[in-house]
């Protein structure tokens, strides 16, 4: 299953720097060498001798916005990121492996949500995950929900979807199984009410984006291989696999076979994301929306760095947009600086926070009711720093839509 | 997905085009691969060089030429208009419109140019030199700035030169890798609480000179720090060009873009348009590289990919193609005719590019696709090299073609 392809693009590399521009960790941090150096010139000495290999890669947050800049097509953060996995030395801590493991850490935490959420939230417990485990103790830590979305959907939506003659499959992810299985509930009432039914998948594991950029590599490919079988049975129904994560589905779609080098070109294309194939569902007529008429605010668009990568942005923002009450601002399209669990670590929380400093201004001077973007961790950083409710806009959307009309609407 | 416009390249043809529509009224998609001949930019806007009069010069040009094709009064007022329209987005050109004063090279050649960046040094029209006595300086280590042969360029002028190089402690870093010693790089240094420092440095050589000459390596981001550098500087200080990339360029492409998302436009970076349908002579949609089997659809669409450079155009064995919808294109059928020996003499193949008739419409199988139009160095029939033409062309042509499409 596993390619071993070595990626050569590195050799495209004209020195022009413009990828360096636009790297947000260059522009905090001078102890980061920045993409050209990190990325196709050191990977010409790491080559030669992996003694080569520079710690400070680990700075990198792997958001891609210098290989979407760079007119070469040089594949800078996924050089980045292979490099880290391939000669990396610093071996991973308990820490990174407690935030790698957001699925373990979660049906940990579910059962237990009250005394974790009030746990995570303790000064002295916080003080302790400080000291010992370096996560930063400014970090207010995302809520676990009592119930896991998919014990909620076992419960009181399976049977229903049996109703529904045109099938997707939802890939739901850790984020809105456990910490806001809501999102997932959100996703559910709006494809039921335009006339799809949802089935998960057999299995499913985190994407693993977490392992990855923490050094897992092995569990991290045993978790993509799970998941790329129960997408296979998914599409070998007949089955679109729809996501409400930019960052699931990156992964799934171009990190399993850049980083890891696994085969998913059979399915790749069935990845979607669920904006993404909701509006087009809607521009080809095939399904309406219909809207409630007193759902009115003023909301941003935050693009997360995956979601700039994958290009995909329009799908999100044109779906906010059919909301007859909404007020729509566009904020440019920059890092928050959490990067996953880039910004819980200690050592990295400065950073983090300086990287997004533009972006909460920007918020802030907007005077918006609500943020919305397509990642959870996103939500997170933005939530803690710029003190503003956060919501996929697939929240926003079933919170905006009239069912009872969207199902009449159509009812074949 | 559906737009009134649809941009396919975001130079500054696709970028110009973009803003003028969307200031009019219509939604515009800009799809662009990456990377612009802006980011080659030298600080000035040629229109025509071949006279110290542009206009004079326009009119000399032949009947192919897309300046011919766009007519010598619509020429007057769209360029009268371009000083105004870039101060809008903030950023300041200096000249006379209808004189050419004359920049110089990064090679200390002198090259007439239509409209300076306010921030870089122009010598007047009739050649007389504004300095006798500069300072030429240079960052220790910048490699792409060559104080020797501008400080030989000037002496031929007779102005007198003092080349001093500025390091600061600040650029150490940067210095351990040669190819990080790049104008970019300095510049995401020199700015925000370094000016102070930098201003000390530079004024340390200005006191017994008319002007400071340095490297263009300030205001990646916006024109702020240049601003503030040059009221703490005691003497006149200019701007020269350093070989690429252009730290101006990258603020202009940075500015033109947030301008056009601002004017509620959508500007898709990183992504290239593969492919069209076309449908009775017209182009229907677009598909591109990250949006699959998606369909862009448009009443009407500019193709603004530039030259060879930007590969709007590729040439293969079988010749030179437009690659995305495969126009017609005007070329040599000889290879050999391509180029000339001598590196020196125009190039025959500078003047390829897509075909297009008077009113700039691209020609597909030798019909006119009817709302396809081409703007930019992505035409045929001029040679920006050897004419001095290229940013001249590119914003009237895409002025002209956006006025076609709100005439329609
Ligand atoms: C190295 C260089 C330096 C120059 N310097 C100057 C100067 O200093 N002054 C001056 O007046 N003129 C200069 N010129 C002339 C230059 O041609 C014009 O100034 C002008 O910038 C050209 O703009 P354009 O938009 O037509 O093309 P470009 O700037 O080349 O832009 C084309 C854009 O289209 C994109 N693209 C291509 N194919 C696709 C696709 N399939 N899908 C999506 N996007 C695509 C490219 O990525 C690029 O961003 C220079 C030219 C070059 C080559
Ligand atoms: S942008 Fe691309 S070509 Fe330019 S230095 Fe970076 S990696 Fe190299
Ligand atoms: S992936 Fe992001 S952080 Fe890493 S080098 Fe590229 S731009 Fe910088």
């Amino acid at each position: 299953m596993e390619k071993n392809k070595i990626d050569t693009s590195f050799e495209q590399c004209m020195k022009c720097t413009v990828c360096t521009v636009y790297c947000p960790v260059v522009a905090v941090n001078p102890n980061y060498p920045g993409p050209k150096q990190a990325g196709p010139d050191g990977e010409r000495y790491r080559l030669k001798n992996p003694l080569f290999y520079d710690e400070a890669l680990d700075l990198c947050l792997n958001c891609k916005r210098c290989e979407v800049a760079c007119p070469s097509n040089v594949k800078i953060g996924d050089i980045i990121q292979s490099a880290r996995l391939k000669y990396g030395n610093n071996k991973p801590k308990l820490r990174d492996y407690i935030l790698a493991n957001t699925d373990i850490m979660g049906s940990l935490a579910t059962t237990m949500a009250p005394v974790v959420n009030f746990t995570l939230g303790l000064k002295p417990v916080k003080a302790v995950m400080d000291g010992v485990l370096a996560v930063d103790h400014h970090r207010t830590f995302p809520k676990y929900a009592g119930q896991k979305f998919e014990t909620w959907f076992k419960r009181h939506a399976l049977k229903k979807q049996e109703a529904y003659e045109r099938k997707v499959s939802y890939f739901h992810g850790c984020y809105a199984n456990y910490n806001h299985p809501k999102l997932a509930k959100d996703f559910v009432k709006i494809m039921n009410a335009i006339g799809y039914g949802v089935n998960l998948l057999e299995k499913e594991k985190c994407c693993g984006v977490a392992l990855i950029s923490n050094g897992f590599k092995d569990q991290a490919t045993r978790q993509a291989e799970l998941n790329l079988g129960s997408i296979r049975k998914a599409v070998a129904r007949g089955e679109k696999v729809l996501t409400t994560s930019s960052t699931c589905t990156f992964t799934m779609r171009d990190e399993y076979e850049h980083i890891l080098g696994l085969h998913n070109e059979d399915v790749r294309d069935s990845i979607n994301l669920a904006t993404k194939f909701i509006y087009e569902l809607v521009d080809a007529g095939q399904v309406k929306l219909v809207f409630k008429d007193d759902y009115t605010r003023r909301i941003a668009y935050h693009t997360p760095c995956h979601m700039e990568k994958l290009g995909w942005a329009i799908y999100s923002t044109s779906m906010l947009k059919m909301i007859p009450g909404v007020d729509f601002v566009m904020l440019d399209s920059q890092c928050c600086g959490i990067a996953g669990t880039y910004g819980f670590k200690k050592e990295h929380y400065n950073d983090s926070q300086k990287i997004g400093q533009n972006l909460f201004r920007q918020i802030h001077d907007y005077a918006v009711d609500m943020v919305a973007t397509d990642c959870e961790t996103c939500k997170w950083q933005i939530e803690m720093s710029a003190g503003v409710t956060v919501e996929n806009p697939i929240s926003i959307i079933a919170d905006a839509l009239d069912v009872e009309a969207t199902i009449k609407a159509n009812r074949k | 997905m559906k737009f009134d416009t649809i941009i396919i390249g975001g130079g500054l043809a696709g970028l110009t085009a973009g803003i003028d529509l969307s200031r009019k009224g219509q939604r515009c998609l800009i799809v662009s691969s990456g990377q612009s001949a802006l980011h080659f930019f030298s600080g000035s806007l040629e229109l025509c060089s071949l006279d110290e009069d542009p206009f004079k010069a326009i009119s000399s040009l032949g009947e192919d030429h897309p300046y011919t094709k766009i007519g010598y009064d619509n020429i007057i007022r769209y360029s009268e208009a371009v000083q105004p329209w870039f101060k809008e987005v903030g950023i300041d050109f200096v000249g006379e419109h209808g004189k050419n004063h004359w920049r110089i090279t990064p090679l200390g050649g002198f090259k007439r140019a239509w409209l300076t960046l306010d921030e870089y040094a122009n010598i007047p029209s009739d050649g007389t030199m504004p300095w006798k006595k500069v300072a030429l300086l240079n960052i220790d280590g910048f490699l792409d700035f060559h104080t020797s042969y501008i400080a030989a360029g000037l002496a031929e002028r007779g102005v007198e030169t003092m080349v001093k190089g500025i390091s600061m402690p600040e650029l150490d870093r940067l210095r351990e890798n040669p190819t990080e010693m790049r104008s970019t790089n300095i510049a995401k240094t020199f700015a925000g609480d370094l000016i102070g420092a930098l201003a000390a440095r530079i004024n340390e050589y200005a006191k017994d000179v008319d002007a400071v000459l340095m490297p263009a390596v300030v205001g990646l981001t916006g024109s702020t720090d240049v601003h503030r550098l040059k009221e703490m500087v005691v003497r006149p200080l200019h701007f020269l060009p350093t070989l690429p990339p252009s730290v101006p360029g990258i603020r202009i492409q940075m500015m033109l873009k947030n301008r056009f998302q601002k004017l509620g436009g959508t500007y898709m970076l990183g992504d290239s348009v593969v492919s069209g349908e076309f449908e009775n002579g017209r182009l229907k949609s677009i598909c591109t590289n990250n949006h699959g089997a998606v369909k862009f659809e448009a009443d009407n669409f500019i193709l603004a990919t530039g030259n060879f450079f930007s590969k709007g155009l590729t040439s293969t064995v079988d010749g030179v193609r437009e690659p995305i919808f495969g126009l017609d294109v005007d070329s040599l059928e000889v290879r050999a005719e391509w180029y000339r020996r001598n590196m020196f003499e125009a190039q025959p193949y500078m003047n390829f590019g897509v075909s297009t008739d008077g009113c700039l419409r691209a020609m597909k199988d030798r019909k006119p696709v009817e709302n396809l139009y081409a703007a930019g160095s992505v035409l045929s029939g001029c040679n920006s090299l050897k004419e001095g033409s290229g940013a001249g062309v590119a914003i009237i042509s895409a002025l002209h073609v956006s006025e076609s499409i709100l005439k329609k």
